[in-house]
């Protein structure tokens, strides 16, 4: 999994490619937690996501719960057809505020 | 059509999948169904490294058999034996919260799932069927 951080008109911008899986989680895990406190909003832009599992699920959940504990808006971004399916399995696509390429939902 | 043997190790599930996939391309099955296995035997796989063997070092054993209309996954373990309701504690997505996802997904994925007798007899082995036709 690769990931990019840019920050852009107030808000933090975590870009992902590749493979999330119970070996490049705890590396998500790592970036989330680091930028969760920063700006008042964090977006993860999930479009090169090739692939998740649960465990990259439940790292995004996470980072949802810790930005909500500090007042923070925290969207995904261009969501994959993987992990858009992956998120509807785990009922979690009227969870979590989903929007289009960087603007409307 | 796959009868593999793999470190129980997180490094290694990319390596499973990829050789997952490679398998089912030789019955052409659509992009759903693999999917959707690919997936469950991924989760299966996190459910031994980490509950199983506890993130201790250990083999796990795939097997993938192509019957008609169907596909049958087994895999297994040399861990010591779990308890036998692991597979019907899923997951109440009502309680948004990190973890316990995987039985979740595998039991929404597959169409059944059960315990067999490991092959080598000891440790635990999970079954896993897919129906092709649906």
């Amino acid at each position: 999994m690769k990931h990019t951080v840019r920050a852009e008109s107030g808000r933090v911008v975590v870009s992902l490619e590749g493979e999330i899986d119970l070996d490049t989680s705890p590396a998500l895990r790592e970036v989330l937690m680091a930028e969760v406190e920063g700006a008042a909003a964090l977006h993860v832009e999930l479009t090169g996501v090739t692939y998740i599992d649960s465990s990259g699920i439940a790292t995004l959940v996470e980072a949802f719960q810790a930005a909500r504990r500090h007042g923070r808006v925290f969207a995904l971004v261009a969501v994959s057809e993987p992990v858009g399916r992956v998120l509807a399995l785990a009922r979690l696509d009227q969870v979590f505020t989903i929007l289009e390429a960087d603007g409307g939902i | 059509m796959q009868d593999s043997r793999h470190a129980a190790a997180p490094s290694e599930l990319r390596r499973i999948r990829a050789g997952v996939r490679r398998a089912l391309a030789e019955i052409e099955c659509n992009k759903a169904v693999v999917d959707d296995v690919v997936l469950a035997i991924d989760e299966a796989c996190q459910n031994v490294i980490r509950h199983a063997y506890r993130g201790e070092e250990g083999e796990i054993r795939l097997e993938i058999v192509h019957q008609p209309g169907r596909l049958v996954v087994m895999l297994a373990d040399e861990a010591p034996a779990s308890p036998p309701d692991l597979l019907a504690r899923g997951r109440d997505l009502e309680d948004v919260r990190p973890g316990g996802l995987g039985t979740h997904f595998i039991q929404a994925l597959m169409d059944e799932i059960s315990l067999c007798s490991s092959p080598s007899g000891r440790g635990n082995c999970l079954r896993m069927v897919k129906r092709l036709d649906g």
